[in-house]
């Protein structure tokens, strides 16, 4: 038996630690059933339901949604809907573009001997370890150098204008995501034989043949969980969203920051609430999926 | 076929250029021919070449210089998936998301088999290597030799004119291995393929193998029967390669027709009558090369043409035979006895620091060109 498991230094370590992580999440939950408005002290859930809200001076008494109040209130709000939108758009859209790029840089590094080998690799990490702050003033002049050029050299006017949007946040974001796909991927072809592509070619396969029928279903796993990183990367980026987004483009995070520095109501915490469920949802499905996948082989 | 050669490699060189930027050549001017229907091994240690020509025959690599032919037909650079040679891979290469069906069946539906032409040589052959009812098991349910079972199976299935194996056995444990090299044996008699058998091991090269190439450093050191390259070794280094040789230092004193009397100066003795395979010329410094099983152990004063004594420094039994490790004025010599009777009386064996007399008989000596 291991010495160290009933050492009352790795409980209390262990306690600090679900505590540190799992206590902030726990009680944002809870706020997002508070009944106070003020979402500073909790007050108690909201007991009944009603066919209207009642409220009693910050308090709310009852309403249609009994407990769920903050949840309902949330749905009605055009701009959170509005950004939740832009957020699953920018993520989707950014997660497969990046996840195609960075897939095929790292079948490229694995494979392929070429000039500058080693410097596209120390390339990869240079996004990663710089400051996201860097980077987004980064892009944020370098997009607006380049719209203000077209615009000027072209003359356009009015709606034909390139200015910050939907698209400069999600081609900022595909920036930011590459390099980590890459590195996924990589780690996943380190183990990948040579010989399984070499098996497919000598059975008669050409080269994309063998890329989709051997090595992609092998790397596929990986490819995966690049996919998935770079998802949640985009889903709760702030900073790079921050510099390069423009009207119509608010994406979550950056609605939230903006809500905060009004008033801070418990829709917040609904929100947050739901968005958890969601990626609890996400990481039980795939861990779901990958148990099955190891007990079927 | 148009050629009488299977497959042939001309002057075949391939060269590599280090991690550090040195070129090194793991194929160095290779030549050989091997025949239609032939089991040919090429045998050495690791970094002989073998593999990297397996894998020019195979077109993984392409050739520095010279050229390898299949079938008469220069390959240059031709792709793998376009020669009609496949391939049973070291680590079998199976592919682990496929089923055992899906994995034999890729070479026939790259083909653009039918359906049913596929199921029915599918089964044929599971048949062939005795995995009838495996289809729908995957490759890790499988033991070490089923898998290769499987890798053998979707490599013939393909119908190859030559099937290349790489080290097919060398995960497989002693006893599975001497089964498996039968079995292979049997196959290839059976289907009539030419196997080109690249291995590290000569007892399993010395099984299988109608010929065998010795490789060593890039270059092939001979080409010949088992019982050639065992008996007349062309060089040195092949004599000590293929079992086991004692070596001794000497000089052509005189040299008639076909015989040799070479003299030893460490033992202050001339061995006479040694048959000789190649151009060597009196004076020459050169090896005589002798079989540790081909040295009779006798009276330590008995008369005898190429005799000399010796001491018995040590005897190991080891069943079969027993090992006698003998010096003489500081030249080591291993005899190997065969125990051919049985017995438990082990005083009647040769004791440490008994005297002997070695008989090195002529026709079982050979005289090599030092180098």
């Amino acid at each position: 038996m291991n010495p160290f498991k009933r050492s009352p230094f790795v409980i209390i370590s262990t306690v600090l630690v679900y505590i540190f992580l799992y206590a902030p999440i726990v009680v944002l939950v809870l706020y997002s059933f508070n009944s106070s408005r003020v979402n500073i002290t909790f007050e108690g859930f909201i007991p009944t339901f009603s066919e209207r809200v009642v409220m009693d001076g910050s308090t709310v008494v009852s309403s249609p949604c009994g407990p769920f109040h903050w949840f309902c209130d949330l749905s009605k709000n055009r701009e959170v809907m509005s950004a939740a939108k832009n957020t699953l758009t920018i993520a989707f859209i950014a997660t497969i573009v990046s996840t195609i790029i960075g897939t095929m840089a790292a079948i490229a590094l694995q494979r392929y001997d070429f000039r500058l080998k080693s410097f596209s690799q120390l390339s990869l990490y240079v996004p990663i370890v710089i400051p996201e702050i860097v980077m987004g003033i980064g892009i944020l002049t370098l997009i607006s150098q380049v719209f203000g050029w077209v615009n000027t050299t072209f003359a356009l006017s009015g709606d034909a204008r390139l200015s910050m949007g939907l698209f400069t946040v999600t081609i900022s974001h595909i920036a930011f995501m590459v390099p980590f796909v890459t590195l996924v991927v990589q780690a996943r072809l380190q183990g990948f034989d040579k010989s399984f592509e070499e098996a497919a070619m000598d059975l008669g396969a050409n080269e994309w043949t063998t890329f989709r029928r051997v090595t992609f279903p092998m790397i596929l796993p990986g490819v995966l969980s690049g996919a998935l990183l770079a998802f949640t990367l985009s889903l709760d980026d702030f900073v790079i969203t921050f510099f390069t987004n423009g009207p119509g483009s608010t994406t979550l995070p950056i609605y939230v920051y903006g809500l905060l520095r009004r008033i801070i109501t418990p829709q917040v915490n609904a929100l947050s609430t739901v968005w958890i469920l969601i990626v609890f949802t996400v990481v039980l499905l795939l861990q779901i999926v990958q148990s099955r996948e190891q007990s079927k082989s | 076929m148009t050629s009488e050669f299977a497959v042939e490699l001309r002057d075949v060189v391939k060269r590599f250029v280090t991690p550090e930027g040195n070129e090194i050549a793991a194929v160095d001017h290779v030549t050989m021919q091997i025949k239609n229907g032939e089991f040919f091994s090429m045998l050495g240690s690791s970094g002989c070449g073998k593999t990297t020509s397996l894998r020019m025959i195979a077109g993984f690599e392409w050739t520095t210089e010279g050229e390898v032919y299949i079938e008469g037909n220069p390959m240059g650079h031709t792709p793998p998936f376009q020669r009609k040679v496949n391939t049973v891979f070291q680590s079998y290469a199976l592919f682990q998301h496929m089923t055992v069906f899906q994995n034999i069946a890729f070479g026939l539906e790259m083909e653009g088999a039918k359906e049913d032409e596929i199921k029915q040589r599918v089964g044929r052959a599971l048949e062939m290597v005795q995995l009838t009812g495996m289809e729908r098991r995957k490759p890790k349910q499988l033991s070490g030799g089923q898998q290769q079972r499987v890798a053998v199976a979707r490599a013939l299935v393909k119908t190859p004119d030559v099937l290349l194996l790489d080290e097919p056995l060398g995960a497989l444990d002693l006893k599975l291995r001497k089964e498996m090299q039968l079995e292979l044996k049997a196959l290839q008699q059976q289907l009539g393929i030419t196997f080109i058998y690249v291995t590290h091991d000569q007892e399993e090269a010395l099984t299988m193998s109608d010929r065998i190439a010795v490789m060593s450093n890039g270059r092939v050191q001979q080409i010949g029967t088992p019982v050639e390259i065992y008996e007349r070794p062309s060089n040195k280094f092949v004599a000590d390669f293929i079992g086991e040789s004692n070596f001794l230092d000497g000089q052509i004193k005189s040299l008639s027709k076909d015989e040799a009397q070479v003299f030893i100066p460490a033992l202050n003795t001339e061995l006479r009558g040694i048959p000789i395979s190649q151009g060597l010329v009196k004076g020459e410094d050169v090896v005589v090369s002798i079989r540790p099983e081909k040295i009779r152990i006798t009276e330590k004063n008995a008369k005898n043409d190429n005799f000399f004594k010796a001491k018995v420094t040590n005897t190991v039994y080891i069943g079969a035979d027993t090992h006698v490790y003998t010096e003489s004025q500081g030249v080591k010599i291993k005899v190997l006895e065969q125990n051919h009777i049985s017995r438990l009386d082990t005083s009647s064996f040769y004791t440490v620091g008994q005297e002997v007399g070695l008989v090195l008989m002529p026709e079982n000596t050979l005289v090599l060109k030092k180098v």
